[in-house]
């Protein structure tokens, strides 16, 4: 449902990729360069909504965490931790120290798969000249096994905690169904050790890839948490001194729908577009990655800030490192959550939870009824925090690399949009939409 | 192309390995995740099949036709209806995996028009959208060989789906209840013993009766088991303190609008749109 070209006088040259590949959803990407200048970028997301925030309404606030991991099979975890700390915080419970615990373990679970899955399956075959990760295992099958190791290890980090890797079932507004036995947790072990390697290996393979030279001039939004790596809670942050509660960002953060997406746009306080997702979470958090992750930053060339979103993919690359080990120190220290979940009492009111989605900052905000209803639900997934951040990112890209023939323009701005791991289930579900009654 | 399975013969690639192709409606894609989720299998799989079309795995893409497609998601603009009837011209098996697929995913809950919630509901700029007023299965469009249920698939299941289907034999997948799995490994009946709502009695079995193991009812997101007596369990929850609301809630989720759930969900007095009750395009359900 692409809109119109528009572009000034000469012959324009238009470089258009329709259903654009490795992305998780269905998106196009369209240039138009006038008189050697890129007159019009866009990336376009066609994917039909699912108006998610409109069937939530009228369900009960304990089907949000199963509702909501509908909306990514990628990062169904995420939609459900931001589900449960927004009903959480609307009825003021505080859980455990142990099932926070136990949610960071599933959540770095997310964390492994997902990364792993962009870097080996979707973005690692751009810098080799591959159209897939099949070719790529023609050449190197070494290095797919590697990331299949690393993905399957997030697997089974998720189903051995939430019962399944796509849409887990363990999950509760509260903490969990059941605690998993300690000796199941005590299997991660030994897995997450040679994951832990693989992601090792995996900076250094990233590292040594080529890297176009780009540098945006970001305005960088993530979570902190009180001096640890962001995951499953903090207070959002932006690299120019935003420091406020989630329910504060909801309340900054302004979507406009535009014509050619079904996905909205988002910007902060009505300011300049923002980027969140590892290239955030880094430049925000890099002091916390812990020695072993941040050694292997270091090794790897990145500073305490990137900025070059081709690199992204060493970030992700280290992100993993950090999941792993993270999640092994999770692993030893466990000790079952008992009981597995706190009460949870429904009252009237609003609540806003916001975790860190492998793809960046994930919103949800819900008003709910004394009966437990949901009145109102709000969803504001990373990819349409980032689309305007991806489009200025095209257009730099464009503009720097007219000598390129369009084919190769095209791939080259295809992986543009791919640095962002750009989720376009999770974007074109969230059109604005006024819920009006009688 | 020329369309229909005849049409579709000798879609074989150039190597004389079966052609896949894998296509995206509106879902989640979680059901496609399960095939990357089967990992060395798929790496083995991709020198068994030729991965003609996988749009979230490969730029490239082969024009068909195909021996197998899989498509996930449902149907809910009219550009993929018309799309969706170029895949299945293109290809000689056609399988749908998924909640979304094969009975219309939880977006068909707006199928549902509860007046009021749904009826009233605008949009910035709604002329931007071309949405149907409904999510319909795969199968109210076009003549489906397999569906493969679950919210998500099993990818065992999916390997043999794909192992039968490209064996040309049809897929052996059980279409008892998530009873006989929950009995079968040995879980207490949360339903009988502490008396938690439980969908297991009529829901497909696949996922390894996953809920009651961690003591949580199945919440039905294989879909209906092949006989399931909605009815009966409904009396039960009914008996048990469930509320007509809560009851035709436990129903409308992933496959609130597969038959036999759909049904019960209104008859606990889940308002349906008359007009689109019945969309114009459906078929009797499992209508292959
Ligand atoms: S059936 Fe469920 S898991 Fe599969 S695509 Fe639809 S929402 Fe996702
Ligand atoms: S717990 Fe549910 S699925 Fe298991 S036997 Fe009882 S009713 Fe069936
Ligand atoms: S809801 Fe039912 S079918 Fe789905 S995973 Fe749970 S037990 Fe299995």
């Amino acid at each position: 449902m692409g809109g119109t070209v528009s572009h000034g006088s000469g012959s324009p040259r238009t470089i258009g990729v329709e259903g654009l590949a490795r992305v998780e959803g269905e998106g196009s990407l369209r240039v138009v360069i006038a008189d050697g200048t890129v007159t019009d970028v866009a990336l376009d997301i066609f994917e039909p909504p699912r108006y998610f925030e409109a069937l939530l309404v009228g369900r009960h606030f304990t089907e949000a965490p199963d509702i909501t991991a509908r909306i990514c099979g990628i990062c169904p975890v995420a939609y459900q931790m931001s589900a449960c700390a927004a009903m959480e915080d609307a009825f003021g419970v505080t859980v455990d120290e142990r099932v926070a615990a136990l949610r960071r373990l599933l959540y770095c679970g997310e964390w492994i798969q997902s990364h792993a899955l962009h870097v080996y399956l979707l973005h690692a075959p751009d810098f080799l000249g591959y159209d897939d990760a099949v070719e790529l295992a023609e050449h190197d099958r070494g290095a797919i096994e590697r990331g299949l190791q690393l993905k399957r290890t997030g697997n089974l980090i998720m189903e051995t905690v939430g019962g399944r890797a796509v849409h887990p079932i363990n999950v509760r507004v509260g903490g969990f169904y059941a605690a998993p036995p300690p000796s199941a947790i005590a299997n991660l072990a030994d897995p997450l050790r040679r994951a832990r390697d693989a992601a090792l290996a995996t900076v250094e393979w990233v590292a040594g890839f080529d890297f176009p030279d780009l540098v945006g001039d970001y305005r960088f939004v993530a979570l902190r948490d009180s001096g640890r790596y962001p995951i499953e809670q903090g207070r959002p942050a932006s690299s120019d001194g935003l420091d406020v509660s989630p329910g504060e960002l909801a309340d900054l953060i302004v979507e406009e729908h535009v014509a050619r997406s079904t996905a909205l746009h988002a910007r902060l306080g009505g300011r300049d577009p923002y980027l969140t997702g590892p290239l955030a979470r880094y430049a925000l958090n890099s002091a916390a990655l812990g020695r072993l992750a941040g050694e292997a930053a270091t090794r790897a060339g990145l500073g305490e800030v990137c900025s070059n979103p081709f690199r992204s993919i060493v970030v992700r690359a280290v992100e993993l490192v950090f999941a792993c080990n993270e999640a092994l120190s999770l692993v030893e220290a466990y000790a079952p959550p008992d009981p597995p979940a706190s009460d949870v009492i429904a009252r009237p009111g609003t609540g806003t939870g916001a975790t860190e989605a492998p793809r960046g900052l994930l919103l949800q905000s819900y008003e709910i009824d004394g009966e437990g209803i949901i009145r109102h639900a709000r969803i504001v997934p990373p990819t349409s925090q980032n689309q305007l951040t991806i489009e200025a990112d095209l257009r730099r890209v464009a503009q720097g690399s007219l000598d390129l023939s369009d084919d190769e323009l095209g791939w080259r701005c295809e992986q543009c949009v791919r640095n962002h791991d750009p989720c376009i289930s999770c974007a074109a579900h969230f059109l604005d939409i006024t819920v009006v009654r009688a | 192309m020329s369309g229909g399975a005849d049409g579709a013969n000798g879609a074989a690639g150039d190597d004389g390995r079966p052609t896949l192709a894998v296509w995206k409606f509106a879902s989640c894609d979680g059901c496609q995740l399960s095939l990357l989720d089967c990992e060395e299998e798929l790496l083995m799989l991709a020198g068994a099949v030729r991965i003609a079309h996988f749009t979230e795995m490969s730029r490239a893409s082969t024009p068909g036709p195909y021996d197998v497609s899989l498509v996930e998601g449902s149907i809910t603009t009219e550009a993929d209806a018309e799309r969706v009837r170029e895949v299945r011209a293109m290809s000689r098996r056609l399988v749908t995996i998924g909640a979304c697929a094969t009975a219309g995913g939880i977006q068909a809950l707006r199928n549902f028009a509860g007046e009021g919630e749904y009826a009233g509901m605008v949009y910035a700029h709604p002329e931007y959208i071309a949405a149907l007023e409904t999510s319909t299965p795969i199968s109210a469009h076009v003549e489906v060989d397999f569906e493969l249920q679950g919210c998500p698939i099993d990818r065992h299941q999916l390997l043999e789906v794909l192992t039968a289907t490209l064996a040309g034999r049809r897929p052996v997948i059980p279409g008892h209840s998530v009873c006989w799995q929950c009995k079968g490994r040995g879980t207490v009946c949360v339903l009988v013993a502490k008396g938690t709502a439980c969908l297991g009695p009529v829901t497909r079995s696949g996922c390894g009766a996953l809920c009651p193991a961690v003591g949580r009812g199945c919440f039905g997101c294989f879909g209906p088991a092949e006989t399931a007596n909605t009815a009966s369990l409904a009396a039960q929850l009914r008996h048990q303190g469930m509320a007509p609301l809560e009851l035709s809630r436990f129903f409308s989720t992933f496959n609130a609008a597969a038959p036999a759930f759909r049904d019960e969900a209104v008859a606990e007095g889940a308002p349906v749109r008359v007009a689109l009750g019945a969309t114009r395009r459906n078929r009797p359900w499992g209508a292959q």
